[in-house]
Formats: C-alpha cells, structure tokens, sequence
C-alpha cells in the first residue's frame, strides 16, 4: 500500500511527459512520473530533430549538457521520382549562430538527459512500469494510476496524459477515441552508423554542422508520405512515413518503401558503407487541427502525441509536445496556487492557454491541409513528382530540340495528366489550405 | 643471444608503463602447463596447451614442463605419460589423496607451491570452469598478470609473453603483456588451439612435490558428483562435423531442419548467440566466442551472418560451407564455400542428398 | 544474513560498433545494462534474503554513470547500493579490480555488517575473464564456488553451506562454510520483477558514493593502471582471410541439384570425410 500521495502523476517519459514534469517539480510539486521503457528514451521513436525555442522556454541553458547532434545549416526538399529527384536547397551560414535554432538529436540520449533534469528538478522518476489503469472517485475524478507492478494504487491530484500516440491508457478509460487510420501515419526509421568525417564530407559539412533533407515522390507509392535523412554526428538517421490507412489499402509494406528510398540513386551513395544498427517503427498522428481530442476532464489533462498535437505540414511534433506538456504543467500550477480542486471547470486552464500558443495557431492554419493531401494523395505523390522530374529532365537534356518545343512539351504533359481545371483546382486548394 | 636480447631498451606500454623486471624475477624460466585431471581423465584443452606451450618454449629456447596434480594412482601416472607423449620436457607432479577431487583449496595451494619453488616464466591453463576456477585464484595468491581466453600465444622480441583475446564482445582482439611481473599467466580456451600430434615417447624427468596441506585444514567437503547423462558439451566443442542454425532459419520450428541434416551425417548441431538470446536453443549449443569453441573438419553454417564473436569460435574448422540469402554476409568473408539461397529450403535438399549418397547401396557402388 | 552482490554495468554488447578506419570502439549511442550474468547472483541473493532474513548490498566500480546500473538493481529489491568510483581506478585489469572490490567489500563489512556470502556472476558480457570473482575470494580470504548452479542449503547457526557446482562432465555436490564466494551459473533462476514500493524507494534512495580514499584504499599503487599487472599493448581489428568463400551458383538449378554440387565440393576438398561418413554416419 502506497500511502503517498502526489501533486500530480506523470504517464510517460518522452518530450510531452518530461516538459510537463520538469515544470511541475521546479515549481515545488510532488510529482511521480511513470514510464515503461527500460529507460526514458527506449521507447521513444523520433527521426529527429529539436526545436531549441521551445526547449529554451523551459530549459534555458540547456546548451551547456543537452546531448546534441548537430546544429542544422541546409535544409533540402526532394521531389523524388523512380531515379530523379528535382530539389530545392536552402543552406545559410547564418544558422553557425551562437545559439542555433535546430539541432539533430538521438532520443534514446536526450531523453536521458531530458529525464536527468526531471530528476533533478525533484521529481520521482519510475521506468519499466506501465500503468495499467486510470483510478476514479465516486464522482468519476481521475484520483491515481495502477501500475504493472505489485502494490499500489498510487493516487494524485491530477493525471497527465503522456503516452504517446497509441498510448491504450486514455483511450481504454474512454477519454478520447480509437485513432483513426486516415489520421495517423507509420513511420520506420533506420540508424546508419557512419564516421563522422565521412558524414562531413558527404554533406559538405564542418564540425557540428547538420543538414536534413526531406523527400516525396513515388517513392511513397502514391501514398501520401515523406522520407527524410537527418545527419547525427555519428550516424544518419532515415526513414519513411504513410498513412496507415494508405498502408491497409496499397497493402504495401513500410519496410519495402524504406529499402526503395536507401536504394534510390539519389540516397544509395549517402549512406554507402554504413552500419546499419537500429531499426524502429513509429505512430504519428496526422490528423492535425480537426483530429484534437477532448484535452482535459475532471483530473487529467492530455498533451504532446497523446493529445494528437502534431504538424504535418512542418513536420513539427516534439516542439509541439514539449510546449503542449510546458503549458499543461504550468496550468496546473496556477490551478494549484489558487487552492482549487483539478476538476474539468478548472483544468479548462490548460486549453485557454493552450489556444493562445503558437500550437494551436499553427494547427487551425493547416486544418484543411491533412484532408486535401489525403484525399488527392495521386495527384501530389505520384503525377506531380513524375511531371517535374520529366521537365527537368526535359529541360537540361540538349538533345537538339529547340527549346520551345520542349516548354510546350512540358505543359502539354502536366495538362494531360492533370487537366487544366485539376491543375488549377489542386493550386487554388493548396493556397487556400496554407493561408 | 637470447639474454641480449631481453635486456633490449624497454617499450612503453599503453598505459606509458615501463618494462622493468624486478631483479627476483629474473630466475623464473620455463614454460608451463597445468595438466587438467578430473576424475580420471586428462580435459584435451590441456594436451592442446602443451602444442602451444612447445612453441613458446621453443622460441625462447627453454623447457616446457607439464604440471600434474591428482591422487595416487594409475589415472595420476597415465596423465603423466601422455603429457611427455604430448610434448612436456618434464613433469612437475604433486600426487595426494587430497588432490582426488577438484576442490579450490589444495589445488591452489599445490600450485602456487609449486610456482614458489621451481618459478616457471610462463604458467597455462585451460579456460575450463576448472581452470578458471584455479587460475583467477593463482593469479591473485601470487600477484601476477593473468589474461583469461587467450586466441594466440606469441613470444615478443624481448621475450614477453604476447597474449592475444578478443575484447568488446569480439569486436576487436587485443595483445596483452605482463610486464614486471612473473609468472606470466594465461588460460586459453578448448579448441582455440590445434591438437598437437601425439608421439610414443618414454616418461622422462619427473620432479615431485609434496602437498603440505592435510584434509582437517581443507574446510570444503565433496559430498558428491553427478554425471551429466549426455554432455552435449564435450561432445559440440569436438565433434568432426558441425551443423549450425542462425537467425535466417526464421523460427524455432525450423531448428528440425538443421537437427535432421545433423542426424543425417552423425553431426554434431549448434546455433549462433541470438538464438540462444531468444530461447530457441541451450546456452550450451551456442557456438561462438561467448559459447564454444569448435575445430570440426566440416562446419555447415545455415542462416548464419558470421559476426566476428561467431567467427572466432569457428575459424578453426577445416572446411567451412556457409548458407545465407545475403550475398554480402559476413559469413562468405571466412566460408570456403558459399551457397547464395534460403536455408530453409536448401537444408531439405542437402539433407535428402547427403542420405541418397551415404546409403550402403550407394557405398557398395563407389567401393566397387 | 547480510549479503554483497558485485555487479558490473557494461556496453550491451550485440550493440557495440568498431570504427572501420580508427578501430576504436565508437560508444555513441551503445546503452549500457547490468552485466546479465550478475542478475542470476542477485536474484539468488534475494531469494536467500527471503529465506533467511537480512539484507543485500550491491557493489559496483566504474565512472559515475555506473550508477544507473545500482538504481536498477534496486529496483529488483536490493537494500542498499554502493557505488566505488574513483580517477584512479581507470585501467585496472582483473588483479587491480579484485584488490578495489574486496577492499570495499570490507569497508562495507565495517560499515553495515560483515557479509556472509558475496555474490558474482560467473563472468561480464565485455571482459569474459571469470577472474574477478576468484580473485576477491583470495584477497579476502573467502571460500570459494565458482559457476554455482544450487545452493542446496544453508545453516546460520551452523555456518555451513551445501551447493551444487557446475564442474567439466558433472555436477559438484560441496559441503563448506560461510562466510564465502559464490559466482552464479546463468539460468539457474530469472530476475524478479520489483513492487512499486521497491520502485520507488530505489528512485529515492541515496546511493553510497565511494572514492579510494573513502573505501579505506591507502596504496593506490595498487588500483588502476599501476596495479594491473597486464598491459594492453595493441588492440586491432582481425585481419580478414584474402580469398572469399567460392560460390556455388544457384543460376537456373534445382536445389537438389545444387545439394548434390556441393556434396561433391566437399568431397573433393575433405576426401577423408567421405569415407567417415559412409561408415559412421547415417542414423
């Protein structure tokens, strides 16, 4: 029997969970958080890369230890066809900036040191334990958690949900719904473990400096997808995402498309040599603004991907989930401070401040987006790819046609494909789901 | 000749530290090897110590001793015979009723003893849980280096003993010396080494030694020893044909197919360390640095990669056939003949074929 | 009883990578896990403790990170975890590490009780040695049972102790006495899974930091680099065999046809093999 009781418990150790945690403890709350992995970060799945605005916002120094990978300098986006891919490149020396605005980071590392600070912060940090239930007053508050572990329950003031994505914890105890396969996609990522000289002088890159680059195309099988390639210092990190629904309905399979982007021409020779050491699949709710589900309730709270707050369109989740789990955190304290119960009027809080922080903006700005990629995820993962790869091609390939003729050829092919009034439509849809 | 030699500018170690052999060091010579006897019979890694231990000697121009320990009795004198039959100079042998069973407390009394009065250069044993049993405390009475699982003995221009053992899982190998300190000790496991040819030769020079313990001063007791029925063991490390399963055999269901190629042949079987990892198989099939050791004269690997921690274990087959659907395997980097196709579908094959060829009827017809 | 486990934190091994140019170990990323063969002596340690009453004490040397080793085998339900680390530990081999451990071992003797049996695993997943253990025995004068796979007995009164050894070709039945040291066999039990209270006392718990100094080490020509006998003088990368295996292609044939190739391939490159076969083998 425990006879402890906290301010608030904490379900999972990854980005939401720890930012959550983090503020609570430095503010004086007793707070318990539980994860189930062997550790923080073995379970946690991310390509990835960190926002350091956010971070900065609840670790300000975190510069001094936070394990980092590199500080990104280029961004690439790839337009990918079978052996092509037609692409823009930003890259500044502006981002060799004393506090970089990105940086690659291996989560199973800075988890670990994300959870150090937890800990430190005075929070009781519990891994390898799952918790099985939700526990609940007569009334139906959310009092504490049951644990895969003999003994307990452990009650607290306030459950904040943290569980990732396919976390069964909400869903079981019906606070929000089943995910649905259209809003959620399948991610599988490989670790490419390489020298990091050898990484440098593949991406022409000198000491901590990063680039990332970011592909759609047919690699994705007309599904709507995106592959990415992040370097780390020591390894490359790459894989492919689709939703699930698309999964079920191509019948293709995450590892088949995964092996088509590392055998793509345009790939092959950047990862060449490498050793191959991990391999992991991922959830990533996609559904964006339409897909949010109820956030609080009498004793609990939601955030990070177990609240479904992911962008999509900028690939954004853990600067999201970290903010989301700061918000929660400092909700709660206020909520604390004023000597009210963590009931649903209260914890309401959270939503209000959550509303007015750039993660819902950004997500009601893209609500269209997810629906119209989905929905014409033909025209956008396969035509078009194909299209401006043949332009391209068409394009720099002097072969003695005269060059109007090679314009006209071009239009030609995109109206045939398309029709003038698609290409038009897909355009108009486009900008009007972006503004 | 060789004296100047050892007296050659020291070199400095990783660690920057010196070679410098205190002076009371200086008198200890000679190569030995422990001469593992249990229950009546000599453990075959001792007599593959003695191949490596002639060669040691050889270079530094010095005796190889053998170093007998048991109870009185024809066992005890069989060992000492086979030890000059297997290349000992001398035979240092401590014969006492209390030596009849292995206990750690005559044992290592015996020893170091013995190492104390007649001071050997080199001291080896077999990495058996025996010999690991008695070296670590050896090693420790005596203050002296030890490297445990040795791969390759060596002598180094100046005369120390190199030592070299996979380190890191059996990523890497890595050369081991003690430097100042004597004797120099090493355990090699079974199998590493070759068997050495065995040769009629009389028992030679036998220096004995007494045990100064009485059995009131042992405090441990034997109450009793049971034989394992089968000793897979024993019979894996030594076999003359290994058949091994890896990770491409897709499931434990599909061990049958390797299990029934091996009783076709009158083979041994095995598997590599993941699927001991996952329970499909015994710790003790598991071939491999961290498992056994094997020397067959033919090794078939099925569904194996051939990471280095497996290939250590098996670099000493005469003939190695390797199966694997990757044609970049590791595997094919140490086979010497490789079939590019799924295990799963060739074993079958291999089986029923190597049954067609070996049934009496097909024998008459080659005999004829 | 009062019981010591020594367990150390390694790399998890199936996870290590070697640099292909440098031959270095490159660490980024390996996690580390308790050393799995020391989990059978501590869940044997704790089994006893149910047994017998008392308590355990794990006992780990290494860089301050070990730690998280000592945490989770409290989390397994130890009752008290010490952790020696120390700049002058770095580089000991087996010998400078049994000196470091047993002289620990006594100063957690003086300090919450003298140990009845300390505990090992029979060897770690990245040294191999088995010597570690042997080697705390003798330094501190312990009776010792290595590669332990039953303790079957065990009388406090009496201080006597019966255990079942595992030994070449048998198994060893052995009467003898506390105190003592036993390294435990792997599979002779499976760890438990701690409670929630064990979970989170291990959370809280402060673990007992050790230097040298701390742990009652005066001679420190005795740890580390300067008390290891041994000397690492070159680590590399083994050399690879120049020729590749010859392949027996598969193009446009049966696998029964191929099956049969090799069979002759065999032959013809082990001919002795083939009579061996014929007459020994086969059912």
């Amino acid at each position: 029997m425990i006879e402890e009781e906290f301010d608030a418990i904490v379900v999972g150790a990854g980005m939401s969970g720890n930012a959550a945690a983090y503020t609570m403890a430095r503010q004086g709350l007793t707070v318990l958080q539980l994860e189930r992995g062997e550790y923080p970060g073995s379970k946690n799945v991310q390509g990835a890369i960190m926002y350091a605005d956010m971070l900065e916002q609840i670790i300000p120094d975190f510069r001094n230890d936070a394990p980092l990978e590199r500080h990104l300098v280029e961004q690439r986006f790839w337009l990918m066809d079978d052996t092509s891919h037609t692409g823009m490149q930003y890259r500044s020396d502006d981002f060799n900036e004393a506090k970089p605005n990105r940086y690659t980071i291996i989560r199973a590392q800075f988890d670990k040191w994300f959870s150090r600070k937890v800990r430190e912060a005075g929070a009781t940090v519990l891994c390898e334990t799952t918790v099985t239930d939700l526990v609940r007053n007569a009334k139906g508050k959310v009092i504490g958690v049951r644990t895969d572990r003999a003994g307990g329950p452990i009650y607290a003031d306030v459950v904040v949900l943290a569980e990732g994505v396919n976390g069964l914890l909400g869903t079981r105890a019906g606070l929000r719904k089943m995910l649905k396969p259209q809003s959620v996609a399948l991610a599988v990522k490989e670790m490419h473990f390489l020298p990091d000289e050898v990484i440098e002088q593949r991406f022409g890159l000198q000491g901590d400096e990063g680039c990332v680059i970011e592909a759609a195309g047919t690699i994705s099988r007309s599904m709507a997808g995106l592959a990415f390639l992040y370097t780390n210092k020591e390894s490359i990190s790459l894989g492919i995402g689709c939703l699930v629904s698309d999964f079920a309905k191509t019948m293709e399979s995450p590892y088949v498309l995964l092996d088509a982007f590392k055998n793509h021409p345009s790939i092959r020779p950047l990862i060449a040599g490498s050793e191959v050491k991990e391999y992991s699949a991922h959830l990533i709710p996609e559904g964006g603004y339409k897909a949010i589900p109820q956030l609080f309730g009498d004793g609990w709270v939601a955030v990070g991907d177990a609240a479904q707050l992911n962008n999509a369109i900028h690939r954004e989740g853990s600067n999201l989930a970290m903010t989301s789990g700061r918000i929660a955190g400092e909700a709660i304290i206020e909520i604390k401070g004023r000597n009210q119960p963590m009931i649903r009027r209260n914890l309401a809080l959270y939503k209000t401040m959550l509303d007015k922080s750039f993660v819902v903006k950004d997500l009601r700005k893209y609500k269209d987006m997810p629906a119209l990629i989905h929905t014409n995820s033909r025209n956008f993962f396969m035509t078009y790819p194909q299209l401006m790869s043949q332009a391209a091609q068409n394009f720099m390939r002097v072969d003695g046609t005269p060059k109007i003729e090679k314009e006209k050829a071009t239009t030609a092919a995109f109206i045939k494909a398309r029709s003038r009034w698609g290409l038009i439509s897909d355009v108009v849809r486009l900008a009007l789901a972006w503004r | 000749m060789l004296k100047a030699k050892r007296e050659a500018p020291p070199s400095a170690g990783r660690g920057g530290i010196k070679k410098e052999l205190p002076e009371h060091f200086k008198d200890y010579r000679h190569v030995w090897v422990f001469i593992e006897l249990e229950r009546g019979e000599v453990h075959p890694v001792s007599f593959e110590l003695l191949g490596e231990g002639r060669k040691l000697a050889d270079k530094l121009g010095i005796q190889l001793a053998g170093i007998v320990l048991g109870p009185p009795g024809d066992a005890t004198q069989h060992a000492v015979a086979e030890a000059f039959a297997y290349g000992a100079d001398l035979v240092y042998l401590v014969e006492a009723p209390l030596l009849a069973d292995y206990r750690n407390e005559p044992f290592t009394k015996a020893m170091t003893d013995l190492v104390n009065a007649h001071k050997p250069e080199i001291l080896l044993l077999g990495a058996t849980t025996l010999g690991r049993d008695l070296a670590g405390s050896v090693a420790t009475t005596l203050l002296t280096g030890l490297t445990a699982d040795c791969t390759e003995l060596d002598v180094d221009v100046d005369g120390s003993l190199a030592a070299t053992r996979p380190t890191f899982g059996g990523s890497l190998l890595c050369t081991i010396y003690t430097l100042n300190y004597r004797p120099q000790m090493a355990t090699v496991r079974p199998r590493v080494m070759a068997m050495p040819p065995r040769t009629d030769k009389p028992v030679g020079h036998v220096i004995r030694h007494k045990l100064s313990m009485t059995e009131e001063e042992i405090i441990t007791k034997v109450l009793g020893f049971n034989l394992d029925r089968q000793s897979a063991k024993a019979n894996l490390a030594y076999a003359d044909i290994v058949v091994a399963g890896g990770l491409g055999l897709g499931s434990a269901e599909n061990l049958q197919l390797v299990t029934n190629l091996a009783r076709a042949i009158g083979a041994e079987y095995g598997c590599s360390r993941p699927l001991v990892q996952k329970g499909w198989m015994p710790a003790d099939r598991q071939i491999g640095q961290t498992g056994k050791t094997i020397r067959p004269k033919l090794y078939i690997a099925a569904g194996i990669s051939g990471a280095i921690q497996h290939r250590v274990g098996v670099e000493g087959a005469d003939l190695i056939v390797a199966i694997n659907t990757d044609p970049n395997a590791p595997i094919f980097d140490f086979a010497h003949l490789g079939i590019v196709t799924d295990a799963i579908r060739f074993l079958p094959a291999l089986t029923e074929a190597f049954t067609r060829r070996l049934s009496p009827h097909s024998h008459d017809k080659l005999a004829s | 009883m009062h019981i010591v486990v020594c367990i150390k934190q390694v790399p998890d091994s199936a996870q290590i990578r070697v640099h292909p140019v440098t031959n270095t170990i490159m660490r980024q990323g390996v996690p580390t896990i308790i050393n799995p063969y020391d989990l059978f002596a501590l869940e044997e340690a704790l089994r006893l403790r149910g047994a017998h009453g008392g308590e355990v004490t794990v006992l780990t040397m290494g860089p301050p990170m070990a730690e998280d080793a000592l945490r989770k085998a409290l989390t397994y339900g130890a009752d008290r975890a010490v952790l020696l680390t120390d700049r002058c530990f770095a580089g000991s081999d087996t010998l400078a590490t049994s000196f470091a451990l047993s002289r620990a071992i006594v100063r957690i003797g003086e300090t919450f009780g003298a140990p009845d049996i300390v505990f090992a695993g029979k060897q770690t997943i990245d040294g191999d040695t088995a010597q570690v253990g042997p080697g705390i025995a003798k330094r501190l004068g312990l009776l010792q049972f290595t590669y332990v796979a039953k303790i079957a007995s065990i009388d406090l009164d009496a201080r006597e102790i019966t255990v079942k050894r595992r030994s070449e070709g048998g198994m060893q039945m052995l009467k003898s006495r506390l105190p003592c040291l036993i390294t435990m066999l792997e599979g002779t039990n499976e760890i438990r899974r701690g409670s929630l209270d064990d979970a989170l006392r291990a959370a809280r718990s402060q673990i007992v930091k050790w230097s040298a100094a701390e742990a009652g080490i005066e001679d420190l020509t005795k740890c580390g680099l300067r008390g290891s006998p041994t000397v690492v003088k070159r680590v590399f990368a083994p050399t690879t065999r120049a020729e590749k295996a010859t392949q027996i292609d598969m193009t446009d044939k049966t696998q029964h046809g191929v099956a049969d190739e090799l069979i002759a391939a065999i032959f013809t490159r082990q001919p002795a093999l083939e009579h061996e076969l014929a007459f020994d083998g086969g059912q």
